[in-house]
């Protein structure tokens, strides 16, 4: 700790600063909302997968049909459970590495959690119902958005702030990532969402731009949606808690601050690689795809800190289930990050595009890497947060890891499989120049693999229910060793 | 401020001095592989944009000259120019001179299969086979307006009672019950009738009298013994195909309240070779029949 900061100088006039202690109450709400929304986002998946292999199961209810349950599946997965995954840790990780009290206090940290909470439920409520902006990732109609700013902007204040009263020299790389996500995230949503609503009392808006401007900005949003809320929030994620649960430094910190930059500068130009062959202008086809190349080493050097950190500590993958989700999760990071520039080259594109490859990749993404890395963090935190040293089971997470993975593997197969052929069946000419097979025809030979990405599906939902047991019996039947309440300079350490 | 820089004893590396909650990096450069293999993107970037459009300027092309609308017309027009002698013969020939021609016949039976997925087969079934609800089998030989060649081609051309088209066959079975022209009891009667003209009829007291009312309302379209009529779309009654169902309370709504159903007219849709071939296709379902 420096000499001089502000919490010693103050120190020095009065107790009272010490005494201050760290916000953990509404990020123990948070980690229970991460396993209830990620449940029920994982069970919608698998009703609208069981729809697509199973069309009756639509129930012929307008709330119930696949095009209404889809975004709450999307939107559950994404924004419930990877949103308040971010919210959990990043607020935990920024008040632990800035030694520092939550700018704003409790009162911040529950108007944060209760506003995001909020914010999803509107969401959700506006799906079933049948109120969208059609526009994917953003579905939400104008109100559901204000609301969402004025929360997204005391997020930003809220960490910002604890930056700024930080008792460190220098700002931690996890930190640098959670920044990164908060600020580009509140660009793109404003950004995707300027909107005009019919009249205050009515539900429906019509957005500023339209046709080919309107798709680029809805991609330039969707795309970074990926890129900063589920690549670079995800990557502070993995930067505290695998040298955490390593008990190992940061393999290179060079590497950090370039992966870092250059992730950063590129992701956001690659957003036309999702409009390939489309009215969108050439040059900007070619942009897209050239930055998502040059894409895949930044990327990939979040894989190599996350993958080398562990060296001198590999061992504890045997011991530690929760180290194991954190490994497995770069892995499928690493695949994702390589998958995604390939898909991006227009040759390739042109086959994987509108099939179900492309499901399949953001499912790798999805369950492999923002799921896996959300439950190591999870199998960490959740002990400490409520005072306990230990897991209730280590066996149970230890079968909840491969159950998952099994899962994920069933998943992504069947995808890849089917995207593939559904891809080279659209395709295919008949010796007198006729398309070979009919759209439908294409529809009936995917039916077996929409059925075993089903199933891959439900075994995800089983292991995320094991570990939401697992979890819960921690927190009953674990003997506390520590207090709720952690003080920001416990009195052990030596006073400067 | 770096203030405790270490060694770290796994790998021998320096620590940056740095330490947040415990956790500190090590100094470690980056890997070679990885810078090298970042440049080598950056460069296949470089070469891409001077071969691709990369420009936003109007008309503004990489050298290769390339554009996706470019590349979409070649092909286009490389997919017309293999089909185009096959598809003027087809515009230009009777479907009698299709079949009887074997290479002819043999593209409008795949031209014709491809055209039925994608544009019959969601009413009329996969194989032809028909569905519940009004969409006719096509692939057996009960037809409703004719299952000779041009038969079919008109029915495909034009549609039937549709709003589209002024030669869309148009007779129309009269509502009995709705339009007042018979009463309950009566429909019931000749209902039993129908039924028995397939010998199952449930009420012969009932059915003999519906038959002076079939003679009366209803022979002259379905026929006296109910076989149906072609010219008026009548569909035969007496035998056992029946295109809304064939139990009593599907037979008495369709006498009360008729059916009236509807196909698009597809020449307003479809290029004339197209239809020649679907015709040719529907035909050889199964139950076309001969000249």
């Amino acid at each position: 700790m420096p000499e001089g900061g502000h919490a010693a100088r103050l120190a020095a006039v009065s107790g009272s600063w010490r005494q201050e202690s760290y916000v953990d109450g509404p990020i123990r709400a948070m980690a229970v909302a991460t396993l209830f929304w990620g449940i029920v986002g994982f069970l919608v998946g698998v009703v609208v997968a069981s729809q697509l292999a199973f069309p009756l199961l639509n129930l012929d209810l307008e709330w119930t049909t696949f095009g209404r349950l889809r975004p709450v599946h999307t939107s559950a997965v994404i924004f419930a459970f990877g949103g308040n995954a971010l919210l959990c840790t990043s607020l935990y990780v920024v008040q632990r590495t800035c030694r520092a009290r939550l700018f704003g206090g409790e009162e911040m940290g529950w108007f944060l959690f209760w506003g995001y909470q909020f914010f999803i439920v509107m969401a959700a409520l506006g799906y079933v119902l049948g109120v969208t902006q059609g526009k994917e990732y953003a579905e939400p109609e104008w109100y559901v958005d204000l609301w969402l700013t004025v929360v997204w902007v005391s997020y930003l204040v809220a960490f910002g702030g604890t930056i700024l009263r930080r008792e460190e020299p220098h700002i931690y790389v996890a930190n640098w990532f959670f920044l990164a996500f908060i600020i580009t995230v509140a660009m793109l949503h404003i950004g995707n969402n300027i909107a005009l609503p019919l009249s205050l009392g009515h539900v429906k808006s019509y957005g500023a731009a339209s046709g080919v401007q309107d798709a680029m900005i809805q991609w330039w949003y969707g795309h970074n949606a990926v890129g900063f809320f589920l690549t670079a929030g995800f990557l502070g994620i993995m930067y505290y808690f695998i040298p955490k649960q390593a008990d190992r430094p940061v393999y290179s910190y060079r590497l950090s601050i370039i992966h870092f930059w250059s992730l950063i500068f590129l992701y956001i130009w690659a957003g036309p690689h999702h409009l390939h062959y489309t009215a969108l202008p050439d040059w900007a086809q070619t942009l897209g795809m050239v930055f998502s190349v040059m894409l895949w080493m930044p990327s990939w050097g979040g894989m190599i800190n996350g993958l080398m950190t562990l060296s001198g500590a590999w061992d504890k993958l045997r011991t530690d289930p929760g180290l194991r989700f954190s490994v497995a999760a770069v892995g499928f990071y690493a695949m994702a990050t390589f998958e995604g520039p390939v898909m991006s080259i227009k040759a390739v594109n042109a086959l994987s595009h509108y099939t179900d490859w492309t499901i399949g990749h953001v499912h790798s993404g999805a369950l492999g890497w923002n799921g896996f890395i959300t439950f190591g963090a999870l199998y960490w935190l959740v002990p400490r947060l409520w005072g306990k040293t230990e897991l209730y089971s280590k066996k149970l997470a230890e079968w909840h890891f491969w159950i998952a993975t099994l899962g994920i593997v069933l998943y992504i197969t069947a995808m890849w499989v089917s995207g593939i052929m559904q891809g080279l069946m659209w395709r295919s000419y008949d010796e007198l120049g006729f398309l070979q097979y009919s759209f439908v025809e294409t529809v009936a030979a995917m039916h077996p693999y929409y059925v075993i990405r089903m199933l891959g599906g439900v075994l995800y939902l089983s292991g995320a229910l094991l570990m939401a047991y697992n979890l819960w019996r921690t927190v009953r039947d674990v003997p506390q060793t520590q207090p709720l309440v952690t003080p920001v300079f416990p009195a052990a350490s030596p006073a400067e | 401020m770096p203030t405790k820089i270490e060694k770290d004893a796994v790998s021998g590396r320096d620590t940056t001095g740095h330490e947040w909650d415990g956790i500190k990096e090590l100094n470690t450069p980056l890997p070679k592989w990885w810078i090298y293999t970042f440049y080598a993107t950056i460069v296949f970037a470089l070469v891409w944009v001077v071969l691709y459009p990369a420009l936003p300027i109007r008309g503004a092309t990489g050298v290769t000259g390339w554009t996706a609308r470019g590349a979409i017309v070649d092909e286009m027009v490389e997919r017309a120019n293999q089909q185009a002698p096959m598809l003027n013969a087809l515009r230009g020939a009777t479907p009698q001179q299709i079949v009887a021609d074997a290479d002819l016949r043999n593209f409008a039976l795949a031209g014709g299969r491809v055209a039925f997925a994608n544009n019959c087969a969601g009413c009329h079934g996969a194989g032809g086979q028909g569905a519940p609800g009004g969409f006719p089998s096509l692939a057996d030989d009960d037809w409703i307006w004719g299952g000779k060649l041009d038969q079919i081609r008109d029915t495909i051309r034009h549609g039937v009672r549709n709003t589209e088209d002024e030669a869309a066959r148009a007779t129309m079975m009269p509502r009995f019950l709705a339009d007042g022209l018979l009463k309950p009891a009566q429909v019931n009667d000749v209902a039993e009738h129908v039924l028995g003209l397939s010998g199952r009829a449930t009420d012969p007291a009932a059915a003999g009298r519906g038959a002076a009312l079939f003679a009366e309302n209803c022979a002259s379209c379905h026929g006296e013994r109910g076989l149906g009529n072609r010219e008026m779309g009548a569909p035969n009654l007496a035998d056992q195909v029946w295109l809304y169902g064939g139990d009593k309370a599907a037979v008495v709504h369709s006498i009360a309240y008729a059916r009236a159903g509807v196909m698009p007219s597809w020449s307003t849709r479809l290029d004339p070779a197209v239809v020649n071939m679907l015709a040719v296709y529907v035909h050889a379902l199964g139950g076309g029949e001969a000249e």
